[in-house]
């Protein structure tokens, strides 16, 4: 139990604190009466892809949104526990959530532009909420949002065009864009991937590779080739018999898929379950 | 502007913003309230058992009743729901199992339109239509106008309440071979019928408090139920007459009567609402 | 079973039947479908009657009078001369004001019902709005009559004619009753309706694009404001339309508050009619096929404005609902 606790909150065994991006403590998550999450500790890594695998049901979503306190947006929704964002805890009292989700960007399970607004809108959509105004700037933003999500050279001549009328695996990059150009530190993907075609999915992938660098990612996925292929660190979800999530185990991706320390675990990614 | 500052001006609007929805609800309920409140006092004030059972005493005098526009109301309402209900229901199966096509679009969209028309020109038209050729007012003529105002109201509920019903029950009695109409009377309407019976409930509250349509067609009538072809008296009717009166006694026969009128539009409301919670839970 | 693709339950059945039962299979069959299309069929000869009918009628005071009835403004049952501008004056401006008020409250009503107000709130609120709609409209006027109008006369009108007195709409005696009132009254009568389609097009709205909205930091309000207000604004328009409709062919409320005048004037104080109050008024007392002529002629306009308000107002509910995955375009 102590080494698990410890491999939890150490992996990798990094020493530097700095390097530790997110640090979630004990945290709990119900939905009215029901509990959603149990007891869930762990670090999050920055410059490292953190995966949440886990079989349908067990809580992957729900603890994502804990991290951007999207969750307690559903009535009757709570949440217990810590989560230290740069050292502090975004669910302190007093912290007031509208700035914890601009510190925290998240991209849904499909992709969802507004659309009453234009591709270019849609991505300033962030930085006009916060009273960025002059056009210049906005340009400059827009256009560096865009590039990083990969997505520029497609739309730069179509930017006045509506954002729906992008293919689905471009509106799922413009989402990111849009959540890229507040400048987040976090950036929480909850199974972007899902209701994309594979060639989509690859270069959203490869988008991903190139993120790392810059924001801390957590990204939520049913497809373990993707967990595989994408991400550096692993964390393993199980419903437990009352329907709560718990973690089970936490580790580097490679050492998890190759040699899982919980017979769950192995269970799960050998596809005997799930 | 600061980033804070930027900040706070948000959050001041968010506040500002969700109090003044409040407040707009706020204020909506406590219109209905006011007036209801309002009306339930004043009325009560003035209603007693001489008002259901007495007729109009003579101008100046205190107390008397209107039970000749109670019961005039009555006839009016049940001639009106004799024909606004059956041939509501039947355009109304209509409009669920064969209204797919394009006439079943324009008979919606009709049937739509029509609720919209204002009373007062269902009246004229009734008028001309049945008033002129009889030569005089009528409880016929009051009842042909409220009916017409049911009958889109009717037609439109049955068919939602009867789309209601699975397909799946349709299918299972038509492989027994029974024929496609008596699929419909006989299973697909019963299963709406709690739906078409509510809706019919609330089409009968709406009529009876209406007003412009009974001016032009059944008048009013002082002296009581004198047949169909006669005026008859009609509870708004009077309550209009009273209250544009100038006599206080007068008026205050108006709040008791209003006071029956929102009395029983509430309750039959109430009524069909808990009827579909407990349909529907 | 089969299910045609891209139609709602609701839907399946009917085309599916269409399909398949071509013929009526039996006697019976064929019996009961002449007889619900004929009760169909009544709807549409209804309107179609009324429109004749009212045409007839009026068709001597249309020939006497052509489109100068519309611009005329001495009605005179004496000398046969019937102007009918201050009466379409009366309906235009008491719905406009009816409208002015009563867009954004129940724009506000329906934006707390749909988005704001908590779970357990929800349900008795929005029964507590509908039940505005059903007091019979005389019942409204009765309460209008006694317990608005004097607080209108005094304290409304005296303070807006004393501190806004130089504009020429507050400028005037205050009866209490006239033009202001009876825009007033309409607001109860509009707001059931407007919130009614609002909060539908409201809660349609898919939950990812508030979500989304949120997601970026937005504030409650941004997020409703920036998101779902956009998506939902052709069902809030079409909200709007058809309380507008609802508004202008309303008749008792405001025959008991409007004061029964004939004029054309800025001044919102002074007693007026509509089309509406000036029919329900006047007619049992009209004699003469020009008289009688000319109160018709104002049931047909009032019967042709609604007409076309309505038929806007559900065309466009229902091209919202058709293209709802399109989202609010």
């Amino acid at each position: 139990m102590v080494v698990q606790e410890e491999m939890r909150m150490n992996p990798g065994h990094a020493d530097n604190s700095t390097e530790k991006g997110i640090i979630v403590e004990g945290l709990n998550a119900w939905y009215g009466s029901l509990q959603a999450l149990r007891n869930i500790s762990l670090a999050i890594l920055s410059k490292r892809v953190t995966a949440i695998i886990g079989p349908s049901g067990c809580g992957k979503s729900t603890f994502i949104r804990c991290l951007n306190r999207m969750h307690e947006v559903v009535p009757g929704a709570r949440v217990q526990g810590k989560v230290l964002l740069a050292g502090e805890d975004i669910y302190a009292q007093g912290v007031d959530p509208v700035r914890v989700r601009r510190k925290v960007g998240m991209v849904f399970q499909r992709p969802n532009p507004f659309p009453t607004m234009s591709v270019f809108d849609n991505v300033a959509a962030g930085l006009k909420l916060n009273g960025l105004r002059r056009l210049g700037q906005m340009s400059d933003a827009v256009e560096q949002a865009l590039r990083q999500a990969a997505l520029w050279d497609e739309v730069k001549d179509k930017l006045k065009q509506n954002g729906t009328a992008l293919s689905g695996g471009q509106q799922q990059r413009l989402c990111i864009a849009r959540a890229l150009a507040v400048q987040p530190e976090v950036l929480l993907m909850d199974e972007p991937c899902s209701a994309l075609d594979p060639v989509a999915t690859s270069r959203i992938e490869d988008l991903i590779r190139e993120l790392k660098e810059r924001y801390i990612i957590v990204i939520v996925t049913h497809n373990m080739q993707q967990a595989g292929r994408v991400s550096d660190m692993t964390a393993f979800f199980l419903m437990s018999n009352d329907r709560a999530g718990e973690i089970i185990e936490y580790d580097e991706t490679r050492q998890m898929f190759t040699n899982p320390k919980d017979e769950r675990t192995e269970a799960y990614i050998t596809g005997r379950f799930g | 502007m600061t980033d804070r500052q930027v900040y706070l001006r948000r959050r001041t609007t968010n506040y500002l913003m969700v109090g003044l929805c409040g407040l707009a609800t706020l204020v909506a309920v406590s219109f209905l309230l006011l007036v209801v409140g309002y009306t339930l006092i004043k009325g009560i004030a003035f209603l007693n058992l001489d008002f259901i059972t007495q007729t109009a005493r003579p101008l100046g005098e205190p107390g008397g009743g209107m039970r000749h526009e109670i019961i005039g109301t009555l006839v009016l309402v049940t001639l009106a729901s004799a024909v606004g209900i059956p041939v509501g229901l039947l355009a109304g199966a209509y409009l669920s199992e064969f209204g797919g096509g394009r006439t079943g679009t324009v008979v919606r969209l009709v049937a739509d339109v029509l609720t919209g028309v204002p009373s007062v020109v269902v009246g004229i038209f009734v008028y001309v239509l049945v008033v002129r050729p009889m030569g005089t007012f009528s409880a016929l003529a009051g009842g042909v106008a409220l009916a017409i105002i049911m009958l889109p109201v009717v037609a439109r509920t049955t068919e939602e309440m009867m789309k209601l019903v699975p397909a799946t029950c349709r299918e299972a009695a038509l492989a027994l071979g029974i024929p496609r109409w008596r699929m419909i009377v006989s299973v697909v309407m019963p299963g709406a019928i709690v739906g078409i019976v509510t809706g019919s409930m609330l089409a009968v509250a709406r009529i009876a408090g209406e007003t412009a349509p009974l001016i032009f067609t059944a008048l009013g009538n002082r002296f009581g139920f004198a047949g169909l072809d006669q005026p008859i008296a009609a509870m708004p009717l009077q309550i209009w007459r009273y209250a544009v009166s100038a006599y206080d006694t007068w008026h205050q026969q108006a709040w008791a009567a209003s006071f029956l009128l929102v009395m029983l539009v509430f309750l039959i409301s109430l009524l069909v609402r808990w009827i579909t919670a407990k349909r529907y839970g | 079973m089969a299910r045609v693709p891209g139609t709602s339950d609701v839907q399946a059945p009917v085309w599916w039947w269409r399909a398949r039962f071509r013929r009526p299979a039996s006697p019976g069959d064929w019996v009961f479908q002449t007889v619900v299309l004929l009760a169909a069929l009544s709807l549409v000869g209804l309107l179609a009657a009324m429109a004749l009918y009212l045409l007839d009628v009026a068709w001597p005071a249309i020939t006497q009078f052509g489109p100068g009835f519309l611009t005329g403004s001495i009605w005179d049952p004496v000398q046969e001369v019937f102007g009918a501008l201050p009466a379409v004056y009366g309906t235009l401006l008491t719905s406009a004001i009816a409208m002015l008020v009563a867009v954004p409250v129940s724009l506000g009503v329906a934006i707390f019902l749909a988005e704001l107000a908590p779970r357990w709130l929800r349900a008795p609120a929005s029964f507590l709005v509908e039940m505005l709609a059903a007091i019979p409209s005389v019942v409204l006027g009765l309460w209008g009559l006694f317990v608005m109008v004097p607080v209108i006369r005094d304290p409304l009108e005296q303070w807006l004619g004393s501190s806004l007195g130089f504009l020429p709409i507050f400028q005037g005696p205050p009866f209490g009753i006239g033009f202001l009132a009876g825009g007033l009254i309409l607001v109860i009568m509009a707001l059931p309706i407007i919130t009614a389609v609002a909060r539908d097009s409201l809660r349609a709205v898919p939950a990812s694009q508030r979500e989304a909205m949120l997601a970026l930091g937005a504030t409650r309000w941004e997020a409703i404001s920036h998101a779902v207000l956009p998506y939902a604004r052709s069902g809030i328009v079409a909200a709007a339309i058809l309380g507008l409709g609802r508004a202008l062919g309303e008749t008792m409320a405001v025959t008991m508050v409007i004061g029964n005048g004939y004029q054309v004037t800025a001044r919102l104080f002074a007693p007026g009619n509509t089309m509406a109050s000036k029919i329900a008024t006047e007619f049992n007392e009209a004699s003469g096929d020009l008289y009688i002529g000319s109160l018709v002629e104002l049931a047909l306009v009032l019967f042709a404005v609604t007409l076309i308000v309505n038929i806007l107002g559900r065309l466009l509910v229902r091209w919202t609902v058709a293209n709802a995955g399109a989202g609010g375009r």
